[in-house]
């Protein structure tokens, strides 16, 4: 019988290689026949380690287990469907996963990562099979119509960059993933390539036959490195299999796969400083124009695109661009795949159509703050985004209500706080971090946050009342010059953090205590 | 975790083996590093002539990224997520509490991924998930 434990990253960092021995030497000393798969995870992280057996052709879910548990399971018969304190039934009834809509997300953690046959038999490379029965221009229309936009925090339609890039004349044309996953609570990038690699090399095959680019790169942090082995891997099992390389599934085009690692820096999320990355220079911005679409990746056409932009593309191809924009409200179509991280009893991913409410999904899916304590803060799209109060839970999660609620989408994390968090000291942190990240290239950024660390230093130190209000009003005029004088979202958006603390809690910056 | 010294004849073979890629200067300095555990000051000049590029772009990136050292690594370094949501759950406190209570090298990284099962840390390579001093110590045996 197949009994399935995790390998990613995040249940292996909570003891998951300890119960796979655990499991392994219990099955032979009673003489149990098993099969174990080390599967990835499934993104209920606060479930984790998830161990699943496949019962009758249905898998049953137990957790959160610890490799002391296994003694017990076998006791059991766990291996048969067997009940136990930790019997969470079929996992795919677990309410978690069942108020969910994978799209993008659906072969996540079902399979071992490298299982290609798992994949296709799971839908895998159906959406390339479409891909290349259409022309490149109906692939390009498929993506517009499904109104994917990018996922990585910007939120440009994907299908316009394509089409860009379709229409520039020349020799050689570049994919690039943005794997360069640096928000803080942001971590489905990582789970995707790591528990289900083949739908990014699918999403990126397909946009590379699509514009006529026969090399993609993708750029993954060197913080993920179970996610750069897991993507090599594929790699490897694509290019074998004839899904890579040369001539691919007997289409005629070409399209190789590399993999280029970060080394440390977050503004090399930012994709023009990417593309000097992977051109092995300083991650120093690009001013644009030229756009990348037109002179990117060693002054060629390039698409750009954030990992779970890409890895969306299969499903559109797939089902349909309908289907996808069915999901979704307004101008934010499809589904989003949340991140709920930090102070939080339920974390994980969470993959539903855009249009949930902040509330139904922290207390919803999240269950609220993992100490207990009543929520305070909620800072959602990673450094550069909005925190949020209490009194912000209704907002509706999409691109369109989080700026009009005065924050941003970002790459989809959200961070809770309960009330122990300092805003003054959080928007001092942004501003520290933004000058140990800041590549240097314009002043506002550079010269800015330093500035903003000062003085924010000066406002909770302060015994002054007339000083704190002086320091308040400067810092609000180095936040404007800051975003409307920086040349990417480095500089421009480490106001927003630093602006919505100090509005949406004045009580924080109001000195030291007297 | 232990390295080779230092050998220019090493380097130059592995730097002899990019060759062949179109921006190499960043992977040269990741691939003596990984072999050497840093990036010894020799390197400078040798990825420079090489690659027929100058010593300063070398050392412009050498100087970029945090990641590469100049220094021979320690036997052993811990590395302590210091990002918003691993301060949600007690970063700060605990990188302070690390920080002497181990014979380590103990430095800060900006989002280690494991935002849900935070405050995360690395211990020689490894990723630990709710992290404390005493799962720290425990990995350093």
């Amino acid at each position: 019988m197949k009994i399935f434990v995790p390998n990613d990253s995040a249940a292996r960092s909570i003891g998951a290689d300890a119960i796979a021995v655990a499991i392994t030497a219990e099955a032979a000393k009673r003489g149990v026949a098993i099969e174990l798969v080390r599967n990835g995870t499934r993104g209920a992280l606060w479930l984790e380690t998830l161990v699943e057996v496949e019962v009758g052709g249905e898998r049953i879910a137990y957790g959160p287990t610890t490799a002391d548990d296994v003694a017990s399971l076998f006791d059991a018969k766990f291996y048969e469907g067997g009940s136990h304190p930790l019997s969470l039934g079929a996992t795919e009834k677990i309410e978690w996963f069942a108020k969910q809509d994978r799209v993008t997300f659906s072969r996540v953690g079902v399979n071992s990562p490298l299982d290609l046959e798992g994949y296709i038999s799971l839908g895998g490379y159906a959406g390339l099979k479409k891909a290349l029965s259409l022309s490149a221009d109906a692939v390009v229309q498929e993506v517009l119509d499904s109104g994917l936009r990018g996922r990585g925090g910007a939120g440009f339609p994907a299908g316009i960059k394509w089409k860009t890039v379709l229409g520039a004349q020349a020799d050689q044309k570049y994919v690039c993933c943005n794997a360069d996953e640096g928000d803080s609570g942001t971590f489905a990038d990582r789970i995707l390539m790591e528990a289900d690699p083949f739908t990014l090399i699918e999403g990126m095959t397909i946009a590379g036959t699509a514009v006529g680019a026969t090399i993609g790169y993708i750029y993954i942090r060197s913080e993920y490195p179970d996610a750069i082995a897991a993507m090599q891997g594929a790699i490897t099992v694509a290019t074998c299999a004839g899904y890579l390389g040369k001539n691919i599934c007997g289409s005629g085009n070409d399209f190789d796969l590399h993999v280029r690692v970060g080394a440390g820096s977050y503004v090399c999320g930012e994709e023009t400083a990417m593309l000097e990355s992977i051109e092995g220079k300083r991650g120093v911005i690009r001013s644009k124009p030229p756009l990348p679409a037109l002179a990117g990746l060693f002054g060629k056409p390039t698409i750009i695109n954030n990992v779970l932009t890409l890895a969306s593309v299969p499903a559109i191809l797939a089902d349909g661009a309908a289907a996808y924009a069915a999901r979704g409200v307004g101008r934010s179509l499809g589904t989003q795949i949340f991140q709920l991280a930090g102070n939080i009893k339920r974390g994980g991913i969470v993959e539903t159509g855009f249009g949930i409410t902040l509330d139904a999904l922290i207390n919803g899916f999240g269950g609220g703050t993992f100490t207990g304590k009543p929520l305070r803060a909620i800072q959602i799209g990673g450094p550069l985004g909005a925190y949020f109060g209490v009194e912000k839970l209704d907002v509706s999660m999409d691109y369109e209500s989080l700026i009009a609620a005065g924050g941003m989408l970002g790459h989809g994390g959200v961070v809770l706080f309960d009330e122990s968090v300092n805003l003054a000291e959080q928007a001092k942190f942004a501003m520290e971090f933004c000058s140990i990240e800041s590549c240097g290239k314009c002043t506002p950024c550079r010269i800015g946050s330093t500035r903003g660390v000062e003085t924010i230093v000066k406002i909770m130190s302060s015994r002054d009342a007339a000083e704190i209000a002086e320091q308040k009003s400067l810092l609000l005029d180095l936040c404007e010059v800051m975003r409307d004088g920086s040349l990417c979202a480095m500089g421009g958006l480490t106001p927003l953090p630093v602006k919505s603390a100090l509005e949406n809690f004045p009580s924080d910056f109001e000195g030291a205590a007297k | 975790m232990t390295y080779p010294v230092w050998d220019s004849q090493v380097a130059e073979s592995i730097l002899a083996s990019l060759a062949s890629d179109p921006g190499p200067v960043l992977i040269s300095l990741q691939a003596l590093q990984e072999h050497f555990g840093y990036v010894h000051s020799e390197a400078v000049a040798l990825i420079a002539s090489t690659f027929n590029v100058s010593r300063a772009d070398v050392h412009g990136v050498l100087t970029f990224y945090h990641e590469l050292r100049t220094t021979p690594a320690p036997e052993h370094q811990v590395h302590i997520c210091a990002a918003e949501a691993c301060q949600a759950m007690g970063a700060r406190s605990l990188q302070s509490e690390v920080e002497g209570a181990v014979s380590a090298e103990v430095s800060k990284v900006y989002c280690l991924g494991n935002c849900a099962l935070a405050p995360a840390a690395v211990v020689d390579g490894k990723l630990i998930g709710r992290a404390t001093l005493a799962k720290i110590v425990e990995e350093l045996k």
